[in-house]
């Protein structure tokens, strides 16, 4: 078979880089061949070739929902393609454990709920209760951890009131109601609420995580990291004991990747990125 | 009666008539909120009667004034007979509207075709008038049930909004107004498709009685009504949910609204293949809270759902035999089936092909509503044209499926009978426990939906009364009295199934059976005659899945259900039980 190009990838539907993609989408006008042309235009302005309407519907009385195939001439460069993401290796719990042990010397206190009107746990305590998530434990089972788990509908300030009260080391915080970006600005909220607030520790991690969440829509609100679908405690532990212990001991060597997550950090991020957490160097917000 | 709660203080008023509002808060709210503490322990009647008394005038007139604080509640004493006697009139008369609204729904639905499963969507732009557009096509695709999902978190506010309205999130506040206009929007297409398409929402969260009120008097059909779903995903406190939720039921009673549970919701965080016992369990218990405040059988909208995890071998068998059993447990409850969600994810293809299998389980197990998947549940509300692909699917299924009920028998020993029969089993060892602890501690134990909450957590606490001596609520008094409804002789059954079940289905109903004692080898399958089925349609007893001689099988239909409770709380006695 033909290597794909990684300088020019196209859609692959029969065979490579015959640019092929299928759409469905509804128009507000009832089926006609007007319609069905209409939907073709449409697809054409906006730069697909050889458009296929393959089916046209009435919905209700004033909608038309179609189904449509189209080829691309467009091609991307995937070699310059970069997306931050947390970096950080996967070590086994022992060596977890005896890393806090050894450059903490105590247990990490871990708060965690989802925060606002959102009433989601699912996903939290995947990540905080013991019983975890396919088979791996959650924060819970590791000792070196002391987790709270405030649930759902947690307001921002409550959240604070607890990170002052038991003096927390990172907030993770999960938002999976998404509609009118609702989560971004929770989270937004807290950061700035987090700005005003004194007595917290310079270190303070905090972490996002929900089905729409990644770790650069993360860092725009102000966080250290963001976690999204399919994400595992065991990534979260690791996370936040290599990014505490950077934290509290100002940058140290990164070990190498062992783990998925580095895994998928082959392309080098603009230098700015690079340091995981750009505002590291500013000495932290925390205070 | 030891409580009564804010929330039921203004339903009252509001079925006094009292529904305005004011500097954007419902008169209902202005009122209950002015009235000290100790005049509230008497109940808002005592008082409303009393300025009534005294001032005379147009009710609502009066609210205002009270509102404005140009009326104070200091009343001048007087007898009881005086106080009472203007408010009896309006109760009276409240009473009288919901019984009518009864009867209007009854006519509408009697004689009306309409196959079953009744296809259930749900739709939430936050604009009602949006809102209106898609239910419209909706309709005209094939839908029979509307249901405009609420606001995110609007159970968490302690008044009803007031009026159209056009922004929401994840869903559009339930309002009267919305009520009206989306009620108007399906009575006009309902004329159209010659169907009678019924209108959904939420009497739950802190305002429960009120929008049962609300929801009445604006012609609604079905309310998503569960204390039960409150306490566990909302964090709504369970003594001011159980005591909303009793009161809220008798006027769903008396207006002839179908409740929805919430039983389903437990999936979400519990295991399927696990925790059915704890759906079936809470059925059982959600029974005898309704029969409590007067809600019928026929009434019952008991939810359940196809939530088990795809990758389990044979998951299909253990969808259809709980389903079924659910079906045949509840055999004159509008059974209310939910589809897959958790198991969603974002490729809506496959999750097109699991909605496809759960409308299959849906028409063999003869649901009543069928509460149709979306394949863009993992992403967002759905799109017009999700729902579009959604009824097209439900309608070529249940079409094509028509009568496959009709033509199975189960095999005694097979998976399907040995899984209702575990689970059953299973769910009569929870209900002991709960009936050991009470239902509050149960709660507070985690034994639903693997979540656990505090009797004296949660949000509304502080709007629970404790009811002084002198507590009077009459509309309380009068839909306690049991509904006079003129209870059908056998021949006369089609006429009251009507409304759930028109002719032609109750005809087909078959409910295919196992072995009504132990099967001879050869009996492999049993067929039920004809009319036989249709009579085995009102008896408690699952009989697909019973078991001669094991009162672990026997034991839910007599010992729990029909008998004595799992001691589900009265309001009367939220903490007695716990
Ligand atoms: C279960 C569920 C519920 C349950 C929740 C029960 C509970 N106690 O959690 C109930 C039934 C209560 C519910 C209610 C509602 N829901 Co809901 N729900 C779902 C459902 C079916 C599954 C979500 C889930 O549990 N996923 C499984 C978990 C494990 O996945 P996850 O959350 O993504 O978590 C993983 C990662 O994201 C990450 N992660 C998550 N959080 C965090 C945090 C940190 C710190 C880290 C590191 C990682 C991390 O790790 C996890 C493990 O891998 C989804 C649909 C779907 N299939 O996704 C809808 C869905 C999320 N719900 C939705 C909505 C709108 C609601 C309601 C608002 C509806 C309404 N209008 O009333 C209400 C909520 C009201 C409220 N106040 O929030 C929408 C959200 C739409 C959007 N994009 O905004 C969805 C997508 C359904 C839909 N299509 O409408 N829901």
């Amino acid at each position: 078979m033909k290597k794909p190009d990684l300088k020019a990838i196209r859609p692959y539907g029969d065979h490579l880089d015959d640019g092929i993609m299928q759409f469905s989408f509804t128009l507000p006008i009832p089926p006609s061949d007007e319609a069905r042309e209409a939907a073709k235009l449409y697809l054409e302005k906006l730069g697909f070739t050889h458009v296929q309407i393959v089916s046209m519907e009435l919905v209700g009385e004033e909608f038309a929902f179609f189904v449509a195939y189209a080829q691309s001439e467009a091609t991307l460069n995937f070699t310059k393609i970069s997306v931050p993401k947390p970096e950080f290796p996967i070590i086994p719990h022992d060596q977890l454990l005896k890393r806090v042990q050894e450059k903490i010397g105590r247990r990490l206190v871990v708060i965690g709920g989802t925060t606002g009107s959102d009433a989601h746990t699912v996903g939290i305590d995947a990540i905080l209760s013991i019983k975890g998530i396919k088979g791996d434990k959650g924060l819970e089972y590791y000792p070196c951890f002391q987790v709270i788990n405030l649930r759902a509908q947690v307001s921002n300030e409550r959240l604070v009131e607890r990170a002052l009260e038991l003096k927390a080391d990172a907030l993770l915080v999960s938002q999976v109601v998404t509609q009118q970006d609702q989560h971004l600005k929770n989270l937004r909220e807290l950061t700035q609420l987090l700005k005003k607030t004194h007595g917290l520790p310079p270190h303070l991690l905090l972490i996002a995580g929900g089905p729409r969440m990644d770790h650069r829509t993360a860092l725009s609100v102000g966080f250290h990291g963001g976690f999204g679908p399919g994400t595992l405690p065991s990534q979260v532990a690791n996370f936040i004991v290599h990014e505490l212990i950077r934290r509290m001991h100002g940058h140290g060597k990164k070990e190498t990747s062992s783990g998925r997550v580095e895994e998928h950090v082959p392309h080098k991020a603009p230098p700015k990125r690079l340091s995981l957490f750009g505002w590291l160097s500013g000495g932290g917000k925390g205070s | 009666m030891r409580h009564s709660t804010v929330s039921v203080e203004r339903a009252v008023l509001r079925l006094l008539g009292i529904n305005d509002s004011y500097k954007g808060k419902p008169l209902a709210n202005h009122l209950v909120e002015s009235l000290p503490p100790e005049k509230l322990a008497q109940g808002i009647s005592v008082w409303f009667g009393r300025a009534m008394a005294t001032h005379r005038g147009d009710p609502t007139a009066l609210a205002l004034r009270i509102a404005e604080g140009k009326i104070s509640w200091d009343l001048p004493k007087m007898d009881m007979e005086t106080s009472r006697r203007p408010i009896i009139a309006l109760a009276r008369q409240a009473v009288r509207r919901l019984e009518e609204i009864a009867e209007k729904k009854r006519q509408l639905i009697q004689g009306v075709h309409q196959a079953r499963p009744l296809k259930y969507v749900i739709v939430a732009t936050g604009n009602i008038h949006d809102d209106v557009v898609q239910a419209r096509a909706a309709v005209l695709g094939g839908a029979d049930c509307i249901a405009v999902i609420r606001s995110t978190a609007q159970s968490l506010i302690d008044h009803v909004p007031h009026g159209a309205t056009t922004q929401g999130f994840g869903g559009t506040y339930a309002t009267q107004e919305n009520f009206r206009i989306m009620r108007h929007a399906l009575d006009d297409i309902s004329k159209k498709v010659g169907r009678y398409i019924r209108l959904v929402n939420y009497s739950s969260g802190l305002c429960m009685p009120e929008i049962a009120v609300l929801g009445a008097i604006e012609g609604l059909d079905y309310l998503l009504n569960d204390s039960m779903y409150g306490i566990l995903f909302r964090d709504i406190n369970m003594k001011r949910t159980f005591c909303d939720q009793y009161f809220s039921r008798l006027v769903i009673a008396r207006a002839g609204i179908i409740i929805n549970t919430g039983e389903d919701n437990y999936l979400t965080t519990a295991e399927s293949f696990r925790a059915f016992p704890q759906v079936l369990g809470s059925h059982f218990i959600n029974e005898q809270l309704a029969k409590a405040a007067q809600v019928r059988e026929e009434q019952m909208g008991l939810g359940h759902a196809f939530e088990m995890d795809p990758t389990i071998e044979d998951s299909l068998l253990y969808e259809i035999a709980q389903a079924e059993m659910v079906r045949e447990i509840f055999p004159n409850a509008p059974l209310k089936y939910m589809p897959p969600t958790r198991h969603m994810t974002g490729d809506l293809f496959f999750g097109h092909v699991l909605d496809s299998l759960f409308n299959l389980v849906g028409v063999m197990t003869q649901q009543e509503i069928q509460l149709l998947g979306m394949p863009t549940e993992a992403i967002h509300n759905p799109l017009l044209q999700d729902r579009a692909m959604s009824l097209k699917s439900a309608n070529y299924i249940f079409h094509a499926a028509r009568s496959l009920s009709d033509e199975i028998s189960w095999s005694p020993n097979g998976k399907v009978i040995r899984r209702a029969r575990s689970v059953l089993e299973d769910t009569h060892k929870l209900l002991q426990k709960v009936n050991q602890v009470g239902l509050m501690k149960a709660i507070s134990l985690g034994y639903f939906a693997n979540m656990t909450r505090d009797v004296e957590g949660g949000r509304g606490l502080d709007g629970v009364i404790r009811k002084d001596q002198g507590y009077w609520n009459p509309l309380q008094e009068l839909l306690e009295r049991p509904l006079e409804v003129h209870l059908p002789t056998h021949g006369d059954r089609s006429a009251h199934r009507a409304p759930h079940h028109p002719p032609h289905r109750s005809q087909h109903r078959s409910a295919p059976r196992g072995p009504q004692r132990d099967a001879s080898p050869s009996q492999e399958r049993v067929e039920a005659p004809q009319g036989e089925r249709r009579r085995r349609r009102r008896s408690r007893r699952p009989r697909n899945f019973r078991r001669e001689g094991n009162p672990a099988v026997a034991g839910p239909g007599q010992e729990v259900t029909a008998r004595e409770p799992a001691k589900p709380p009265t309001p009367d006695s939220p903490e007695g039980t716990s």
